[in-house]
């Protein structure tokens, strides 16, 4: 403990602890300085008030930090909802108000735990669980958006990720023959691919019979042959395909994704789904797709790099 | 007409607000201070028989209970709009829609705009309508009537005063300068990192978000600490020293119509309103010859919760809308 704290009025009392009750009573009387000086017993007390408030504050801060450092340090993309600003802006613009979950018809945004170390609060999609599949047809959640996280328009002076322009408003195939048909987007959030070729049941020329992901799916895909405008569970929809084109045939977006002839190592012909430039990062293709883990995944802020 | 020791106080207020000590008034107006000598004169022995009937008087709970359900139903608004899709008020408390209008709180819009130093139209018009309204109802008003944590705070409190009874805890008070601090870096953090910092331990957005979406387990458990740290630690530890929701509110809602008045004639200066606050140094002015005039004004660190206004034996605390009386 320093000493030098507490004012010099009380050093008589310091150097004498017996007569500290006359050094207090001293103390207390006002000096022609202006304030009185405090007493041995409250300097100690005003010290110990003042170490408390650093231990409160130094902890308060290191919590806010360790909600900060996940993000700094973040290794997965996460896929944000349509519209959204390029992660850097999107986490600095986003007040974390999940009006864009509300909004949702499927459910498909999720707001991040602490834990999830991409900004608590912040929503995403898990397109395996349930993906976006434009079943609110005006994609909602950038409408609902009150910070312009998520956006129909970039302001201008914003950059845009190398191959995150679509090249056309992207046609909506549930409204193909609506006089609008497209979706109010510029952007992709992301691009589908084959990451695993090996396990496409297609590249292995092989059929799909059955509920695509299981009895117990709880995700929800909106099928133009039940219902246009209302999303079904994909556990009620069962398939039955000679060859599975499941991720061509639930794609929402015209001409994103198709089944292309290619040819073998061994010379023979193959099957195989190829995404084309339309593709928007929706993950309907990822979430419907009957291999387990998924064969064709989207990947969260990816551009267009041509057909691979 | 606001007297010269009046606005003299309004400034202290400021100051108290941001952190100061209350000091003793340096002016009393020549009318309070008439009063404050006839008190001097009171007979000893009435004085205490009067304190020992008031003490004697059942509880009154009006204004918290007004106030417990108001602050609930808000809560409770967002969410059955959300699960029964009501549509009504969307969102969460950092920011929502009310029948279609934007709300948007206003440290949460200050983070953002700060992280990302764009404002669009829609966070503008969010901003506004909250700032006009809290300008009106008295900035930190929204602590006490809105803020989810305040009600878990104020739980938590209770348990805290039971065991500080019990002396199985003492209350150790903080540096109340913290907040503003805390402010400050807060702030400067989100211009800095570019990503609303706060906005990741603020146990307003946490429990508010909790009870609209569902927990988030980690999140929530941050929350738990700073509720067990201020039951066995620091009384109201979060609410008092660190929020800087708080501030923000209070300096919107400094020149606020809507405030608690003292009366000093009726008052007994028994302290029983200073117990039950949660800033007690806005309420300096009821500590015997403090009053600066018969009528005081509370300042804007008040969270016009109505505690005061309840446990006031006398009447000498209540509501007040600044020219609504003359109005009327």
């Amino acid at each position: 403990m320093n000493d030098n704290d507490a004012p010099e009025k009380v050093g008589a009392g310091e150097t004498a602890p017996a007569e500290s009750p006359t050094a207090d009573l001293s103390g207390a009387s006002p000096t022609p300085g202006g304030k009185p000086p405090m007493s041995k017993e409250r300097a100690r007390q005003a010290r110990r008030r003042f170490l408390r408030t650093i231990l409160l504050g130094g902890g308060v801060f290191g919590a806010a930090l360790s909600g900060y450092l996940p993000v700094a340090y973040a290794q997965k993309k996460r896929l944000r909802p349509p519209g959204a600003l390029d992660e850097k802006d999107f986490l600095a613009s986003c007040i974390k108000c999940g009006q864009c979950v509300q909004v949702c018809p499927v459910n498909a945004i999720k707001l991040a735990d602490l834990s999830d170390g991409f900004g608590v609060g912040t929503p995403h999609i898990d397109a395996r669980e349930q993906a976006c599949d434009f079943s609110c047809d005006a994609v909602q959640c950038i409408l609902a958006c009150p910070t312009g996280s998520l956006t129909y328009h970039k302001p201008p002076y914003m950059s845009v990720r190398p191959g995150a322009k679509l090249a056309e408003k992207p046609i909506l195939l549930a409204k193909e023959k609506d006089p609008e048909p497209t979706l109010n987007l510029t952007e992709r959030i992301g691009v589908a691919r084959l990451t695993r070729p090996e396990s496409c049941l297609a590249m292995q020329g092989k059929g799909f019979k059955g509920q695509a992901r299981g009895p117990s799916f709880k995700g929800e895909l909106r099928y133009m042959s039940v219902d246009r405008w209302r999303p079904i569970k994909v556990a009620d929809h069962p398939y039955d395909v000679e060859l599975c084109d499941l991720c061509v045939t639930a794609c929402p977006i015209k001409g994103a994704i198709s089944l292309e002839t290619v040819f073998a190592p061994d010379g023979g012909q193959r099957k195989t789904p190829v995404v084309h430039e339309p593709c928007v990062g929706c993950g309907v293709c990822e979430m419907i797709c009957p291999t387990e883990p998924a064969s064709i995944e989207v990947i969260p802020g990816e551009g267009w790099r041509g057909t691979t | 007409m606001k007297s010269p020791a009046l606005r003299r106080r309004f400034v202290e207020q400021i100051k108290v607000m941001f952190g100061a000590e209350p000091q003793k008034p340096a002016l009393i107006e020549e009318r309070a201070i008439k009063v404050h000598t006839l008190k001097r004169m009171t007979n000893k022995a009435e004085l205490a028989a009067a304190k020992e009937a008031h003490r004697a008087r059942a509880k009154n709970h009006k204004w918290r209970n007004i106030r417990w359900a108001t602050l609930l139903f808000v809560n409770l608004l967002f969410v059955v709009s959300y699960h029964f899709d009501i549509q009504l008020l969307e969102g969460a408390l950092t920011a929502s829609r009310f029948a279609g209008f934007h709300l948007i709180d206003l440290n949460s819009a200050l983070q953002v705009m700060l992280a990302h130093k764009h404002v669009i139209t829609n966070l503008l018009i969010g901003t506004g309508t909250v700032l006009v309204l809290w300008l009106l109802l008295g900035g930190r008003t929204f602590c006490s009537w809105v803020c989810p944590y305040h009600l878990l705070a104020e739980w938590a409190e209770k348990i805290h005063l039971w065991l500080v009874q019990k002396k199985l805890v003492a209350d150790t008070p903080i540096d109340r300068r913290w907040r503003t601090v805390s402010w400050a870096i807060f702030a400067l953090l989100a211009l800095a990192t570019g990503y609303t910092v706060y906005e990741s331990i603020s146990p307003t957005g946490i429990v508010s978000r909790a009870l609209i979406y569902g927990g988030s387990i980690l999140a929530l458990l941050w929350v738990l600490a700073l509720l067990v740290f201020e039951i066995f630690f620091v009384r109201r530890a979060w609410c008092r020293y660190a929020c800087p929701i708080g501030l923000t509110y209070g300096v919107v809602g400094i020149a606020s119509p809507v405030r608690i008045k003292y009366t000093l004639e009726g008052c007994f200066h028994e302290g029983d309103c200073r117990k039950v606050c949660l800033v007690p140094h806005v309420l300096d002015t009821v500590i015997k010859g403090r009053a600066v005039d018969t009528e005081v004004p509370i300042g804007p660190d008040c969270t016009r919760c109505g505690l005061c206004v309840d446990t006031c034996p006398t009447g000498s605390l209540k509501f007040d809308v600044k020219g609504l009386s003359k109005l009327m």
